[in-house]
């Protein structure tokens, strides 16, 4: 492989590994609270609040329902207020975020559910407040499920900030389009495939071997 | 004490309200084991959820100790509930907390300091005889092993009440045993108020000090538990203790006509049964050196109700009708509960 080449696959899996993990941080601090409310105070939620419950609900519905390149392009000038450019791998996080977010808030409300409400119960029976049953209850329990489906997540973001990267936002898609398509460089292309694919299966072995670490079931 | 006033409890279903409790009146005293049973979908569950407020009752009201359980606010039901322990028939575990965290569980939830936990939780895990297996997941336990768990978490935080929602009933007979037994002997160490759901009737019998039948939503019997045992009223209670208690005749009168007017030559079936230590005068004895009949012994066994040890007889008398008569007469001077079955002839 030539080292011209090498450089800036490394350049751009820097810049992509940037771009998922500062939106996946940002989409999870805001995404689990989210997933949490969904499930708190749908009916019989510990902090049942129908009309917060359907609000949120909506709004992560319209959200999920915008394909992500239209979502990109929509909320430029959103991201032009918040990063100061709408170019860049700084300026895709806004956009990868923020289509994280809703994807989070559901896979974070599957995990809760699958907690059997018994436990929660049991909880409820000795006294705990609603945060205590969130700290102690839900989120410990469901970690192992979580973090099964924030691997999805993960992975989904390496594709979106390829896309992202394709419309000017750098890492390993704008390098595979730029050289490998439009400069007919069929070997960045494949060596660009090759380094996704290794990528997505770490982030896949990683996740599953966590996910398993936390089961104690 | 807990008292129980006049519960009502509707459910809103999909398909139009189920009334799962109608005017429930029951007073608990405090150190006593009081069991209710009742058959699937009797109520049971809803009873015991509403003396921890896990259900609300829609009408009536739950007196803890003189204080109305229905009127308290969001913060005084937390602090009343950490004074009432309750264990699960699906033990309802941390699965991803070790058996010391989740007997910790209600120390955290009220900030308790770790070394105070600590001296809680370890002498509690010797309680249930679970020191061992402190640091496993309730994943690696039986199923007993993990209702033991349970127990000991229920005990955490000290309560004066513990409710147990059909805790054995997915156990098997012997860890059954080994539970009520532990159950017991918590009650009595620690002088605690006990509610037992159940729907079989050996739990009742092996702990309880009183019960009470609940069909359909009503208390249909409640009493002492011997009273309820050797005196039943409704029948499903008779059900319900002929399902440990078989009451049948021997096989060999299964032919045989019963009378229950004297007949000439029939042989006078009668039950007797003894409760507690009656048996300091040797009745049988008697029975046949002071009259002139025959008395043959067709059953008998010696079972405990609690503590209190309870012996059935089933004898045949023979002989001359009016000796029969004197006979019977002398078994029910007797503080005994002698029930005629009837002349096989
Ligand atoms: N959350 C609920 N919503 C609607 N109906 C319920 C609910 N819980 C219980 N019921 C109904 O109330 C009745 C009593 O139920 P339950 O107290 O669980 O009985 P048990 O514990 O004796 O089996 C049943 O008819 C049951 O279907
Ligand atoms: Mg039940």
């Amino acid at each position: 492989m030539p080292a011209d080449l090498m450089d800036l696959i490394i350049k751009a899996l820097g810049e992509t590994i940037r771009m998922v993990v500062c939106s996946m941080i940002a989409a999870t601090v805001i995404g689990i609270p989210l997933g949490v409310l969904l499930v708190t105070t749908a009916k019989h939620g510990i902090t049942e609040c129908l009309p917060i419950n359907r609000i949120l609900a909506s709004i992560v519905n319209a959200l999920r329902s915008v394909p992500f390149i239209i979502l990109m392009v929509a909320i430029i000038p959103l991201t032009r207020a918040i990063v100061g450019t709408s170019i860049g791998t700084t300026a895709a996080m806004v956009p990868l975020t923020l289509a994280s977010i809703p994807f989070i808030g559901r896979q974070v409300e599957t995990s809760l559910k699958e907690v059997p409400y018994g436990i929660v119960e049991a909880a409820l029976a000795m006294g705990a407040t609603p945060l205590q049953i969130i700290r102690h209850v839900y989120l410990p329990e469901a970690m192992p499920s979580i973090v099964a489906q924030l691997t999805t997540v993960v992975i989904a973001l390496v594709g979106e900030s390829a896309m992202a990267g394709a419309i000017g936002g750098g890492g390993l898609g704008d390098l595979a389009i730029r050289y490998g398509y439009q400069r007919f460089r069929p070997e960045v292309m494949i060596a660009t495939i090759i380094v996704l694919i290794v990528l997505v299966q770490l982030i896949q072995f990683a996740g599953n071997k966590l996910s398993k670490h936390l089961n104690k079931k | 004490m807990i008292e129980l006033k006049d519960i009502e409890k509707t459910y809103e279903g999909p398909d139009g309200d189920v009334v799962a409790l109608k005017g429930i009146n029951l007073t608990i005293e405090s150190g006593e084991i009081y069991g209710i049973i009742g058959l699937s979908g009797a109520g049971k569950s809803t009873l015991i959820r509403c003396i921890n407020m896990l259900e609300r009752p829609t009408k009536g009201s739950v007196i803890i100790d003189g204080e109305d359980m229905t009127s308290l606010d969001a913060k005084a039901l937390r602090d009343a509930r950490k004074n009432i322990g309750m264990i699960f028939q699906h033990f309802n575990l941390l699965s991803s907390a070790t058996v010391y965290d989740n007997v910790a569980f209600p120390l955290r939830l009220s900030n308790t300091p770790e070394s105070e936990i600590k001296e809680r939780v370890e002498p509690l895990l010797e309680l249930v005889n679970l020191k061992d297996k402190a640091h496993q997941y309730p994943s690696q336990l039986s199923g007993g092993q993990k209702q033991r768990v349970g127990i000991a978490r229920a005990l955490a935080s000290n309560p004066k009440i513990l409710l147990s929602d059909e805790a054995t009933s997915a156990l098997d007979p012997q860890t059954t045993k080994a539970i009520l037994s532990l159950i017991l002997d918590i009650n009595k160490k620690l002088g605690i108020t006990v509610v037992v759901i159940t729907h079989e009737m050996q739990v009742i019998k092996d702990i309880c000090d009183k019960v009470a039948v609940i069909e359909n939503g009503v208390i249909s019997e409640k009493g002492r538990v011997l009273d309820v045992f050797t005196n039943p009223q409704q029948a499903i209670t008779k059900e319900f203790i002929s399902a440990i208690m078989p009451n049948e005749l021997p096989r060999e009168f299964s032919g045989k006509t019963i009378s229950k007017e004297p007949v000439p030559g029939a042989e006078l079936l009668v039950n007797i049964t003894f409760i507690g230590d009656t048996a300091d005068e040797p009745v049988i004895s008697n029975l046949i050196k002071d009259f002139p009949i025959d008395v043959s012994i067709l059953y008998g066994n010696i079972d405990h109700i609690k503590d209190t040890p309870f012996g059935r007889l089933l004898i045949g008398m023979t002989g001359d009708i009016s000796a029969i008569g004197d006979a019977l007469a002398y078994l029910r001077s007797k503080n005994l509960r002698i029930e005629v079955i009837g002349y096989a002839s």
